[in-house]
């Protein structure tokens, strides 16, 4: 984008929009406020809702807050308490607090009048219940606070006098659960605060106008009923909602004027497009420095640890003033730090960051971190987001980074500076990433970023929602109902839908209308629901929020009579693949594993330097389509090749002269039989959650076709299934049809763990299973053992129910990767090509490295345990 | 085999699945449904049904589904009609509470009542249902002797050879191949037996608990549930959770 092209007339500029006030204060720090900065004050003068794009670095966060502090600055004195102005949502605690100090600063400097706390399930009761009654000026909180604060009776009085809500990393945040939440919190408080503006913050996007559209509050066109308490002034943001959003081909800040709006609010309704945000784009920063690290040793050929270039990483981390060195999983972090550590000659003080250590730990990092006296952190996707550490000047990516955007977010954590470029290198783990982070470089250098589409509000968070509002006061289900239709993600929510999740948060929406007379939300005489005592909403108030956790355990320093020392926690799956006496890698040491009890793992230290058990695991994200697309491009393209390592460069041609490359749409089959097994090996290139589907379906049919496979495995780039007997005389169109997503797919679904993982979501965020009771928060695993309990009935006896329908939606989209696996389906028909290959092909090697690694989880992996174990008793019986 | 190679009296897998074993001399069959089968008095037992926990816990504003009960006299009702069985055992804590009875639903209440139909229907109490059903069909008592076994709910303290009992909801757990199996579960050292709860919604107490100890003159063996069948671990083989 072209600076020219946006925001301000030279009239409007700086001494226009800014008060004396806020000019002497950028003045006397030497700086100039920035275009985009003086366009959001713009943008609140009008009375818009706003979207601002910007890079790191660009003053973002000052920019969402400028136009309050400028009003609250400016604002009368009154003689009456005045009630919150601001609110800020962030999807990170720290970053809550975080901006809470960068505000103190200019507010302190300008001596402004402006109160500004923060709130997050950290503060204490006391203060929480302090700012209930008396409000600061600007409140830091993130989404679940603010759901809470929707469940309290009094939330309407309390953000009546409401005018911004700002909204942080909302990329990060608008496609999921989370972001579903947020949205329908959104619209409960324009209910309450009609003249309330919407302002979102955004690193850059591919897609723009999604974020626009979740941001703005979609038409309403139904007039609500009179709310039964205190009447806010609610006229004007009616109208405003109706008539002031633009429409997409309106965009913004050139013309600020009300020349694009929609004519008049007889004519706004569904049917039309979607309203939307004003945009407003910062400068683009100075582009990012992205290297690919060649190691002087050879690319292996799998596995996800980059160990074969530890000592460049090594050597790159002397040069730097400060890096993060990024991986993908906690493992993988736990694995570079002591690999690091263990060629750390010179005693770099380096550090590690995840998301299992305890808060304490990695508040001593952050710590660290801010002073400056760290070279390097070794962290996982817990550092993508949050606080601006100026010192950092490198980024590393240890393998591959999976997308394109996500790579952009953490580039974007060095120098935060826009004037100069930030610094990046790749490390791949192995050839295929060899290929995958060639493709990442490339796709950031043309800043083509990938990204999560838009999607439709999950009702297991609607749910919560309805239930969370009848906690606040009575309501009207056609009141209700519009105000959740304005919220972008639930706009084309049917009212029969409504009703049927209404029905599901009052008696649970059985066909067996046992509970009527059980009802969590009632209605009353004047027809309006509310929850049915306090007891209820209180329980209900525990609850809040989309965040489910796994079942994890704490990990204790076993003591001689109670446990000790906390050191941080981890998946509870991890512990059970342990038996005492194992050694295990954690915050940098290896521990030696001495049994669970209750929720503890209890661990002592271990003099190993080797830990037994080294399980890192592969990637927890998939391979974004838009990488895989480029992957294959590249794979098919030998010029681009050149770019490439030797041995990479080899192995490629290797493979196109024994057997042949993948082309961009084509998909290719190699078989193979190898020791007294036979084996099928394809590359879509999709990613391990479509292809371990399509590995499972697959699987499926091929039994059926007496063919008797017997394992198959999944990663990224390939999907590998073997047997007894070969394969390659099969009709390969028929076995990739795309009619296996059918009955096939429904029917593998219903008995897997993956539903059940599913519905356990479902189930927790809906409130159909409660995680916390008053006085005692239910343990992860307990909580596991009985929804599969509530899933095995529910299923047999109304598998048309709502919660159902939410888990196998769910697992569709974030277990299988149904959709993508669609399109791979419909891009290949009638263009697989077939090889039948005497041996291995040099493709095929990093999939056959990675057999018998893997765990495999499922009900007849599950019987194969109990087998084992009965057999192995047996033989104990006969030899005692 | 000598005497000592068979501590727990265990003759065989069955081919229906279950475990035959003997207890306190009694042949009994460990069925993978969780149910006990008492061939020669041609006795079917089951322990803990729970009846009308989901509306107990509806009750209190919790929507849990309410087809436990019909989900487990289905189950039930399976087995008796693979068994025929003369008398039906219902080995205590059958109601969830006190007031189950008056939330049954009336298809539910009717099935209780035809499975009564042509044999004996006997509820042993418990300590949720102390004092037995009052509309619903069978007998009440507090325990039962049986082919030299004594069926009660609790198990009692100490050594108790010939007894079978409910009440503790046994499982197990067993680790390998990277993964880890909870089950329901029997338990038995050949001389007393408790059987899993059969209830769709009752959970479940890892029997290295301290629930069960004391209970066994020796390591006892779990015999764990399956879909297809039931396997026998032996103690040392069983983790905590």
């Amino acid at each position: 984008m072209s600076e020219a092209r946006r925001h301000i007339a030279p009239e409007a500029a700086a001494d226009g929009l800014l008060p004396p006030r806020f000019s002497a204060w950028f003045a006397g720090r030497g700086w100039a406020p920035r275009t985009h900065q003086l366009a959001m004050v713009d943008k609140a003068r009008e009375g818009r809702d706003a979207l601002l794009i910007a890079p790191t670095g660009g003053g973002k966060t000052l920019a969402g807050f400028l136009p309050s502090l400028i009003e609250l600055a400016e604002r009368p004195p009154r003689n009456a308490a005045p009630g919150l102005h601001t609110l800020y949502i962030s999807p990170l605690k720290a970053l809550a607090v975080d901006v809470q100090r960068n505000l103190t600063t200019p507010i302190e400097e300008m001596g402004l009048p402006i109160r500004v706390e923060s709130r997050t399930g950290d503060s204490s009761v006391a203060k929480r219940q302090r700012q209930r009654l008396d409000p600061p000026d600007i409140l830091l909180t993130t989404p679940e606070q603010l759901a809470l604060f929707c469940a309290w009776e009094g939330s309407r009085g309390y953000f009546a006098d409401l005018r911004h809500i700002v909204i942080d990393e909302i990329h990060a945040i608008h496609a999921s659960k989370r972001g579903d939440l947020l949205a329908l919190a959104l619209a409960r408080l324009q209910t309450f605060a009609p003249q309330m503006r919407r302002v979102g913050l955004s690193a850059t996007v591919n897609d723009p106008d999604m974020l626009r559209r979740w941001l703005a509050p979609q038409v309403s066109v139904i007039e609500p009923s009179p709310p039964p308490s205190r009447d806010a002034e609610r006229g004007r943001g009616t109208m405003r909602s109706m008539v002031e959003g633009a429409r997409p081909d309106s965009v913004d800040a050139d013309a600020p004027s009300t020349a694009s709006r929609s004519p008049s609010p007889a004519a706004a309704g569904k049917d039309l497009e979607p309203l939307l945000a004003d945009l407003v784009l910062g400068q683009p920063g100075a582009p990012p420095v992205i290297e690919v690290l060649l190691s002087q040793n050879k690319v292996p050929w799998a596995g996800h640890t980059a160990q074969h270039a530890m000592t460049e990483v090594y050597e790159v981390i002397k040069q730097a003033r400060t890096a993060l060195v990024f991986v993908n999983t906690r493992w993988q972090a736990e694995f570079a730090f002591q690999e690091l550590w263990r060629i750390n000659d010179e005693g770099l003080p380096i550090a590690l960051h995840h998301g299992s250590l305890a808060p304490e730990q990695r508040r001593k990092v952050e710590a660290a971190m801010t002073r400056g006296d760290l070279r390097a952190v070794v962290c996982t996707s817990t550092l993508d987001l949050g606080i601006d550490w100026g010192a950092v000047d490198l980024v590393i990516q240890l393998a591959a980074p999976k997308g394109s955007s996500r790579l952009v977010q953490r580039i974007g954590r060095a120098n935060h500076r826009l004037d100069e470029p930030s610094r990046a290198i790749l490390v791949p783990a192995s050839r295929f990433e060899m290929l995958e982070c060639q493709a990442a470089a490339e796709a950031v250098a043309e800043n083509a970023l990938d990204g999560d589409p838009a999607r439709r509000g999950a009702q297991d968070a609607l749910a919560q929602h309805i239930m969370g509002c009848a906690c606040g006061e009575p309501f009207l289900a056609d009141d209700l109902y519009a105000e959740i239709a304005s919220a972008a993600p639930y706009a084309d929510l049917g009212r029969d839908e409504f009703d049927r999740v209404l029905d599901f948060v009052s008696t649970g929406g059985y066909a067996l209308r046992a509970y009527d007379r059980f009802r969590r939300i009632v209605k009353g005489r004047d027809g309006r629901w509310k929850v049915r005592d306090p007891q209820t909403a209180q329980r209900h108030r525990m609850n809040v929020g989309t965040i489910v956790q796994g079942a994890t355990l704490n990990i204790r320093m076993a003591g001689r009579r109670f446990a000790g020392r906390k050191i941080g926690e981890a998946e509870e799956w991890y512990f059970e693949q342990l038996t005492p006496g194992d050694t295990f890698l954690f915050g940098g040491e290896v521990w030696r594993f001495e049994g669970v009890v209750g929720i503890d793992a209890l661990v002592s230290r271990s003099g190993d330097t080797d830990p037994k058990v080294p399980s890192w695991g592969g990637s927890k994200f998939p391979l974004s389509t838009y990488l895989a697309k480029r992957v294959r491009r590249m794979m098919g393209d030998e010029a681009a090749w050149d770019r490439l390592p030797a041995d990479v460069h080899e192995w490629l041609a290797a493979q196109r002269d024994h057997s042949g490359l993948p082309g961009t749409d084509d998909l290719l089959v190699e078989t193979f039989p190898r020791g007294d097994r036979c084996y099928m090996v394809c590359y879509p290139f999709e990613g391990r959650l479509a292809h371990t589907t399509l590995a499972m379906l697959l699987t499926r049919r091929l039994d059926r076709a007496g063919i008797g496979p017997i394992g198959y495995l999944a990663n990224d780039y390939a999907l590998c299934i073997w047997g007894l007997r070969p394969m390659d005389g099969l009709d390969f169109d028929e076995l990739f049809q795309e009619d296996m997503l059918g009955d096939d797919l429904e029917a593998w679904l219903e008995e897997s763990f993956l539903m059940k993982r599913a519905f356990r979501h479902c189930a927790l965020i809906s409130g159909l299973i409660e995680r916390r009771f008053p006085g005692e928060q239910k343990s992860g695993r307990q909580v596991t053992f009985s929804s599969d309990l509530i899933y095995d009935v529910l299923h047999r006896h109304q598998p048309d129910h709502l919660l159902l329908a939410c888990a196998r939606a769910d697992a569709a989209t974030g277990l299988l990767d149904v959709g993508r696996l669609g399109e791979l389906l419909a891009r290949i028909r009638g263009r697989i090509r077939v090889l039948n290959l005497p041996k291995v092909s040099p493709f095929a090697v990093p999939i056959m490295m990675e057999i018998g690694r893997e765990r495999a989880p499922g009900t007849s992996a599950s019987e194969m345990i109990l087998e084992e174990a009965e057999a192995s008793s047996l033989v104990a019986e006969a030899m005692s | 085999m000598n005497a000592p190679a068979r501590p727990l009296g265990f003759v065989a897998a069955s081919p229906c699945g279950g475990i035959a074993a003997a207890i306190g001399g009694a042949a009994a069959l460990l069925r993978h449904s969780g149910a006990l089968w008492l061939e020669a008095e041609r006795a079917l037992v089951v322990a803990d049904l729970h009846f009308e926990k989901g509306s107990a816990y509806a009750r209190r504003g919790q929507m849990l589904p309410p087809y436990d009960t019909r989900e487990t006299l289905r189950r039930l009702a399976l087995e008796i009609e693979a068994l025929s069985p003369r008398l039906v055992v219902l080995l205590g804590d059958t109601l969830h509470d006190g007031g189950a009875e008056a939330r049954i639903d009336a298809e539910d209440a009717a099935a209780v009542d035809r499975l009564a139909a042509g044999r004996t229907l006997l509820w042993i109490v418990g300590n949720h249902d102390a004092d037995g059903p009052r509309r619903l069909a069978g007998e009440v008592g507090d325990e039962i002797a049986l082919n030299g076994l004594l069926l009660r709910h609790e198990p009692q303290a100490g050594l108790q050879p010939g007894e079978v009992a409910g009440h503790l909801h046994p499982c197990a757990r067993v680790r390998g191949r990277g993964a880890s199996v909870r089950r329901r579960c029997f338990v038995t050292d050949g001389e007393r037996l408790i059987l899993p709860a059969f209830g769709a919604y009752a959970g479940g107490l890892n029997v290295r608990d301290a629930a069960f100890s004391g209970l066994f003159a020796r390591p006892p063996t779990a015999v764990a549930l399956g879909p297809r069948k039931a396997h026998a671990v032996a103690w040392g083989a069983l983790g905590a959770d």
